[in-house]
């Protein structure tokens, strides 16, 4: 028999509602984009905008905030490899090293 | 029939209980984190390095590729709804959201072909500079990464025209939702990153 998840996933009013936020938080990215008085505080906006709706992706969607904590660990410990070596390149290269 | 997989779920044979398809397909996708990072490590590194144009903002297209990544996004949410119908044993649902899922996929493919015809025609080749290098590279593997989705999602419809779907297959649809949710966040990140952040 196959397995199912060992916890409910989210009602498809959930899914409807993550997928509304997420339309709007890619409308505020390019709002933000095109209005230059905010173009000093850019790069910050639209690193939270992502995260945000990378986040949203990963809990609801894929389902890690209702399944297993293994599989948050296994995606999760990767993930901050990947970042940490994405900013120790940055970082190294910003240098001159 | 949904009550009694949930309740076999925690009864799986082996170590962890858990499924070891979903395990192994998890860790995959943190191999693949790393994959991505490296290329958008080497883009970022490479950024507003490149001695002769064309540059990033001369050639970018925010208004088409805001209309891509918003198909794409769409796409995510079909396929949840494509899940939630074969775990609920909604036939006619996952025959239409299987179908929508890579449909949109194919879409955003379509952009993705568009765009770099159109990058070629301006000057913007994988040799002629940093950005056109580590530009193609980058997207070049994401859009690779959807054309698989998109033929391993389109497998899954004919299984369903087929009437081959049910509940108790629910876990290779979930799988390949993972695939797809996947390719998504990389979008958001290389969207972002690449796109807004000239």
């Amino acid at each position: 028999m196959e397995p199912t998840p060992s916890h409910p996933h989210p009602s498809i009013r959930t899914y409807l509602m993550v997928g509304a936020v997420l339309t709007v938080i890619t409308a505020v990215e390019i709002s933000v984009f095109y209005i230059t008085a905010l173009a000093r505080y850019l790069a910050p906006m639209l690193i939270v905008l992502s995260a945000a709706k990378f986040s949203l992706v990963v809990m609801f969607f894929m389902h890690l905030r209702f399944d297993n904590r293994i599989f948050r660990w296994l995606f999760a410990g990767p993930l901050a490899l990947t970042i940490g070596v994405v900013l120790a390149l940055i970082a190294l290269f910003l240098t001159g090293h | 029939m949904i009550a009694e997989i949930h309740a076999g779920a925690h009864a799986l044979p082996t170590s962890t209980g858990l499924d070891h398809r979903k395990m192994g397909f998890w860790a995959f996708l943190g191999s693949e984190c790393m994959f991505f990072g490296s290329l958008i490590a080497t883009y970022m590194v490479y950024k507003g390095k490149s001695p002769s144009g064309p540059q990033p903002h001369e050639i970018l297209n925010i208004p088409l590729t805001s209309i891509s990544t918003f198909v794409l996004l769409m796409s995510s949410l079909l396929m949840v709804l494509a899940l939630a119908a074969v775990q609920r044993g909604d036939r006619l649902g996952a025959k239409l959201w299987l179908f929508g899922t890579p449909f949109f996929g194919s879409i955003f493919l379509a952009f993705q072909v568009y765009e770099f015809t159109t990058f070629v025609h301006e000057g913007l080749t994988l040799q002629v500079n940093l950005f056109g290098g580590t530009f193609f590279v980058l997207t070049g593997f994401h859009g690779a990464h959807v054309s698989v989705g998109v033929v391993w999602l389109l497998s899954l419809w004919v299984m369903a025209l087929r009437n081959r779907l049910t509940p108790v297959d629910a876990t290779i649809v979930e799988i390949a939702g993972l695939y797809w949710h996947f390719v998504d966040i990389v979008w958001i990140v290389i969207f972002t990153f690449v796109y807004l952040l000239q």
